[in-house]
């Protein structure tokens, strides 16, 4: 059974939010709120000083805080690609998955559910790319079997540096990012 | 330097949570109370207590199921899904405290509606006469009122313990992430419960006694307020964060003067003088230790949304 993971290349990353808009207009995402959004991360002291843009969504995360403290059952992992989704039939809008999640990748949707990314499911079901992977211009991004070692996330885990976004929560995130 | 610029602005995420308003601190608090007066009506069952006519046990079931009902209601108000809420009750999410509490709110009615029973207002027994039968059935044996008070109590504790471990549970805000939440929610609850009974009891002994026993909540609850800051103090550099919230930060005025000084300390002062016959008894100590609860709550639930992972690695 596969667990998808996305690789992003912070190298090739410039910015230029078309994940953002292909995600809005392939999931119908309300105006107002985002599924994927773009963080510019700077550290340093000037002269020696880094700068890394991320584009950054739901870290479908190995370890779930989102599913474990949902009351109805309707945040859930998906047994296709290990994906965490939500069952909008099935929330009440507690907000306790929103709570629950380190990252904030989570929001009500404006008809009362808890929405977030899905990894484009519907579309990856069909042996399609995530709308923001197919529609990033220079190719930063990666989508793919983690548990395939042949796989092209898996490989360019294993040759390129990465890190993931706080690992100190524990939750073992399934977005990694090249440096 | 360090510094974050993000394009995301979520409604009630960005730039720091505030997913849950007013709704959740005051179901909390009032869960927290009823809990309270449940474990005391149910003491005052066990101990037989009851036989005195003017017992606290009689009043308590009536209030606390109008609280516990105010309560859901802001928390009902709060569901962004409101249609969809008897979703709760076709399943059971053993991970998932807010499905514990779910269903124990679903056994604590008709546990506090069996204390009801025992001695139903007037009004109720004039307009359900049939009442009279139960009550008469439950008046003759005195270990089922003594079996009512156990689950009382049962129920009464695992009610004030789950609306701190509904927090708790969430590792992701750090204020929240103690062991000791449960403790001072529960603790908190009962002495909000004791000060209540105090202020309403009846009966001169009964008075005494929680007033006495509010004493004792309240020098515990300072102990468990301390140990809770101390354990986020020498935890991470973010639950080091999340403590100075409220020990030195954004929230530390209302934190040490309602929370520490108004809810707790002073009214504390007063009883202790009153049960040693110094002063009389005050319905002003009493308040404060109630709305000290409530205001806790709010702080909790407010400054545990604000508090994040991020805040360590952004100054």
């Amino acid at each position: 059974m596969a667990r998808f993971g996305m690789v992003i290349d912070t190298k090739k990353c410039v910015g230029c939010m078309d994940c953002v808009v292909a995600c809005k207009t392939e999931n119908n995402v309300p105006e107002g709120y985002n599924r994927d959004w773009i963080v510019t991360a700077a550290n340093g002291k000037f002269p020696d000083i880094h700068l890394e843009i991320q584009t950054q969504r739901c870290n479908h995360c190995d370890y779930t805080p989102c599913v474990s403290c949902c009351p109805t059952g309707a945040s859930h992992v998906e047994d296709f690609g290990k994906i965490v989704l939500v069952e909008h039939n099935k929330c009440i809008g507690c907000k306790a998955c929103l709570a629950a999640c380190p990252y904030d990748a989570r929001f009500i949707h404006p008809d009362g559910y808890a929405d977030k990314c899905t990894f484009c499911i519907h579309r990856v079901e069909k042996g399609e790319l995530p709308a923001c992977v197919s529609v990033c211009p220079t190719h930063c991004m990666y989508f793919g079997d983690l548990d395939d070692p042949n796989s092209e996330v898996s490989k360019l885990l294993a040759s390129r540096k990465n890190h993931s976004l706080i690992p100190e929560a524990g939750t073992l995130p399934r977005i990694y990012y090249l440096t | 330097m360090q510094e974050l610029t993000t394009t995301r602005h979520n409604l009630h995420i960005d730039p720091s949570m505030t997913v849950w308003g007013w709704e959740i601190p005051v179901y909390l608090f009032l869960g927290g109370m009823v809990a309270g007066m449940m474990i005391i009506s149910g003491y005052f069952l066990f101990s037989k207590r009851y036989r005195e006519t003017n017992c606290a046990c009689y009043t308590l079931p009536l209030i606390s199921l109008i609280l516990l009902s105010v309560g859901m209601v802001a928390l009902f108000l709060d569901l962004e899904h409101k249609l969809f809420v008897w979703r709760l009750y076709t399943t059971f999410q053993i991970a998932s405290p807010m499905s514990w509490g779910a269903w124990i709110l679903i056994l604590v009615y008709p546990v506090i509606i069996a204390n009801l029973l025992m001695g139903p207002p007037p009004f109720l027994a004039n307009k359900f006469p049939k009442l009279n039968n139960i009550t008469t059935f439950i008046n003759q044996r005195p270990r089922l009122i003594q079996n009512i008070g156990v689950a009382n109590m049962l129920l009464g504790g695992l009610l004030g313990v789950y609306t701190g471990v509904l927090l708790s549970t969430m590792a992701s805000r750090p204020l929240w992430n103690t062991s000791m939440l449960w403790v001072l929610f529960l603790i908190s609850g009962l002495s909000a419960a004791a000060a209540f009974v105090h202020m309403i009891a009846k009966n001169v002994k009964e008075r005494e006694l929680l007033a006495k026993a509010d004493n004792g909540f309240l020098t515990i609850e300072i102990f468990v307020i301390a140990l809770m800051l101390i354990g986020l103090l020498t935890s991470t550099q973010v639950h080091i964060d999340a403590a100075n919230l409220l020990i030195s930060g954004s929230y530390a005025p209302e934190f040490w003067v309602f929370v520490v000084g108004m809810g707790v300390v002073i009214p504390l002062i007063i009883q202790l003088l009153a049960v040693n016959h110094k002063i009389n008894h005050t319905p002003i100590a009493p308040i404060m230790v109630i709305v000290g609860g409530l205001i806790l709550r709010f702080i909790i639930v407010s400054a545990g949304q604000y508090s994040h992972w991020l805040n360590a690695h952004f100054k």
